[in-house]
């Protein structure tokens, strides 16, 4: 008996649901694109963002007998105010930081709610990804290094050619995560009036006055997207283990004896 | 001349003093074996040979200039002086050949397919020729030596510093990397090695240095050396080694 009245307020949900997606489909693909597009370039930015201050924060955590005084005290600057920029972008919400940036710098630069949006989220993703480059660098073996040091390359050869790479396979795992999560936290984007998902939901519920629907089809939409994600980064990561196995197994066990070519 | 000669050198850690007034030199061709107790700071100075450690005080001469005060660069002064690691320390991100290119292209500026057959040239040479493509984790610890030593010659040194070469590997690999080495050797490269193999140093070195304590308790040209041992601690070291 008690069933009925939530079996039909089901039905009813699926109805408004339906409705949503026939009569707002053009909005709510709009507004898929939009969050994608934001994380997905907030997810980019980010990491070169992170790149960079990663390294500057790992090369100015370490100690060289060679340092000058110089040398110490800049490295102290240079981690003083990376950390900041870390501490700061990651103590506080992403939607703070959006409204404080997005109306203070309004006046000034006169951007769009899409071109700060893309900022905001690339600058708070730069913040994290810091610290995952920082620590995807320390994972790489300090042998790494002096293999580079000891033909020759400079700190910065090394580390562009050698070290990063490495660092950055090893955190990749991370790196995709973070596009995962900015696929669902650029959500709070829609409050300086940037039209992605929530946003779009939030206007179709004020025209067909009910939350229910909007908001499943939008919870769904969110995610597929993340769902699917997911899957794609698992692909590519299972890829990235699996490169340059191309040797032929005959060759493994005849040449560790032969000696050849003298 | 001495290819290289080091004076004075003295090198501590915190209040660990690992060098104390440490004199030592190599010849052009000669192949220098450098023998003693863990800890005793044979790294230290195999090390502080091509700046991977900055020494606290003495200096070190290549070719008669001293690298620690002289204009010249301390990265072109690596490529002379190439080292092979107890741990090999490949680059795990690139394939053997790109391992022995890269050094090549970056450092030295040699053009591409220049680096690439002297490359495959001395891949060839330790045996590797069949493994250009491969990745440095597929390779055994011997296999992985021998592009090490290769990587090193590609980038034309002049001579090599080896820190234990085959501790890591198991026994059965040993021969491998020490018969490249030993044609190294006949082929007159300049070669420091540390080393706990004294069957080869006896046959390959032409002179052995035994390290004590932070200093060169006593040297000498191979056979001399291990026949006939001067000093107490050398005579307790070997006795130690052959039981
Ligand atoms: N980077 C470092 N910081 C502090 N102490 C160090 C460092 N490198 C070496 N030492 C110390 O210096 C001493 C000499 O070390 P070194 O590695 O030169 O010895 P070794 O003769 O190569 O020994 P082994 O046969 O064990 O390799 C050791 O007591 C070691 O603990
Ligand atoms: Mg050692």
């Amino acid at each position: 008996m008690n069933l009925i009245p939530l079996v039909l307020s089901n039905v009813s949900l699926m109805d408004k649901a339906m409705k949503v997606v026939t009569q707002y489909q053009s909005l709510l693909i709009k507004g898929a694109i939009n969050t994608v597009i934001v994380a997905l370039i907030g997810t980019i930015v980010g990491l070169v963002i992170g790149l960079v201050i990663g390294a500057i924060r790992f090369v100015s955590l370490s100690h060289d007998r060679k340092d000058s005084k110089i040398t110490v005290i800049c490295k102290k600057i240079l981690y003083f105010l990376t950390s900041c920029y870390v501490e700061i972008f990651r103590g506080t919400p992403m939607m703070v930081q959006a409204m404080f940036l997005y109306w203070s710098l309004k006046q000034s630069l006169n951007w769009t709610p899409y071109f700060a949006a893309i900022c905001i989220i690339s600058i708070n993703t730069g913040a994290y990804m810091a610290e995952i480059v920082r620590s995807g660098i320390q994972s790489v073996d300090k042998g790494q290094n002096e293999g580079a040091r000891s033909i020759g390359m400079t700190d910065m050869q090394a580390m562009f050619y050698v070290i990063l790479p490495q660092a950055i396979k090893n955190a990749f795992p991370s790196i995709g995560n973070e596009f995962v999560v900015n696929i669902k936290d650029s959500c709070v984007l829609n409050c300086i009036g940037f039209a992605e998902l929530f946003f779009q939901a939030k206007s179709i519920q004020g025209s067909v006055f009910d939350y229910t629907g909007p908001f499943l089809v939008v919870g769904i939409m969110y995610f597929v997207l993340t769902f699917t994600t997911t899957r794609i980064l698992g692909i590519i990561e299972e890829k990235m283990n699996h490169t340059h196995s191309s040797i032929p197994a005959s060759d493994t066990t005849a040449n560790s004896i032969q000696r050849g070519g003298f | 001349m001495a290819l290289i000669e080091i004076n004075h050198l003295g090198k501590s850690f915190g209040t660990l003093e690992v060098l104390k007034d440490t004199n030592f030199h190599v010849d052009q061709g000669e192949v220098v074996c450098l023998i003693g107790s863990s800890g005793s700071g044979k790294s230290t100075l195999l090390r502080c040979v091509n700046l991977l450690e900055t020494p606290d005080s003495g200096e070190i001469l290549y070719k008669g200039e001293n690298i620690l005060t002289s204009k010249m660069n301390i990265n072109t002064y690596r490529t002379k002086v190439g080292m092979v690691f107890q741990s090999f320390n490949l680059f795990n991100n690139m394939s053997v050949l790109d391992n022995c290119i890269i050094g090549q292209v970056k450092v030295l500026k040699k053009n591409k397919n220049v680096a690439h057959e002297n490359a495959v040239k001395y891949l060839n040479k330790v045996g590797m020729g069949n493994f250009l493509h491969a990745n440095p984790t597929q390779l055994s610890g011997g296999q992985k030596q021998r592009v090490a030593i290769a990587r090193a010659l590609a980038m034309d040194s002049e001579v090599l510093l080896f820190d234990e070469p085959t501790s890591a590997l198991d026994p059965e690999m040993v021969n491998e990397v020490l018969n490249v080495m030993r044609d190294l050797a006949n082929e007159g490269l300049t070669m420091i090695i540390v080393t706990h193999e004294m069957n080869f140093a006896k046959e390959v070195a032409n002179r052995v240095v035994f390290m004590d304590r932070g200093i060169i308790l006593e040297e000498g040209e191979a056979k001399e050396f291990f026949n006939n041992p001067k000093e107490e601690r050398t005579k307790e070291f070997l006795g130690m080694i052959r039981k």
